[in-house]
């Protein structure tokens, strides 16, 4: 293959359909959520424990600002990771696999995933 | 042909497999804990240990920890072979992945028995 032909890798300058969009936030929410495992262990463990360990995890879930915060941002990114995955099981059946429908596909995982946000936002505060 | 030998089941079908039937029980796992805390409310202790003192949810629990360390395995080395190029980098990444699951296996098997 030439070396001449010209190359654009600059992200900057490329825009992104949506089902690449889609595609690049389910690794991206993937790395979140491993990063994000030591909390989840970290409160499983603890609310398990013993009795003061449960009620240390309820009330750092219901009163620590930055606790909140961060289950809100795993739980964000759970709820888009398992919609985007549910949506990678459909299309390796072979659906939504034409422009219009991954497209549109796209448009449902994203917007299911604001609204799953919002609910855990309202569930959380 | 087997060209990786990092890899989970040291063949990429084998892996695809792998990862949706890891996929499906961690999103199983996932829909029984959220209809467990919305059908709970004002949960507290007992409740909570009872629910995982029940044997068929630590077998649930253990079938989700396991999947849990095969399915990052499997997308962080997917991660790491396509971002990270120079071989010692890689390899010092998927280590730290490698080590980071067995430890929360571990991990995961003691805080669900050891209570």
């Amino acid at each position: 293959m030439s070396k001449k032909r010209p190359v654009n890798l600059d992200l900057t300058t490329i825009q992104l359909p949506l089902p690449a969009l889609t595609s690049i936030l389910h690794r991206v929410t993937g790395v979140m959520l491993f990063v994000g495992l030591i909390f989840f262990f970290y409160v499983f463990d603890l609310s398990l424990a013993n009795e003061a360990g449960f009620n240390t995890v309820k009330s750092l879930l219901t009163q620590h600002f930055g606790a909140k915060f961060i289950a809100w941002g795993l739980l964000t990114a759970l709820s888009f990771h398992l919609l985007a995955g549910v949506k990678h099981l459909i299309m390796d059946f072979g659906y939504a696999e034409t422009l219009k429908s991954a497209n549109l596909a796209a448009k449902v995982v994203l917007s299911s995933c604001v609204i799953l946000s919002i609910l855990v936002g309202v569930w959380l505060w | 042909m087997v060209t990786s030998i990092t890899s989970f089941g040291r063949s990429g079908l084998y892996d695809w497999l792998v990862q949706r039937i890891t996929a499906l029980v961690l999103g199983c796992y996932t829909v029984f804990l959220v209809v467990f805390f919305l059908s709970n409310p004002g949960l507290n202790f007992q409740d909570w240990t009872s629910l995982h003192a029940q044997l068929p949810v630590r077998i649930f629990s253990l079938m989700a920890l396991f999947s849990l360390g095969a399915h990052c395995w499997i997308g962080l080395w997917s991660v790491s072979t396509d971002y990270i190029k120079p071989f010692g980098y890689r390899f010092l990444f998927q280590v730290v992945v490698g080590a980071a699951m067995f430890i929360y296996i571990v991990w995961g098997i003691q805080l669900l028995w050891g209570f």
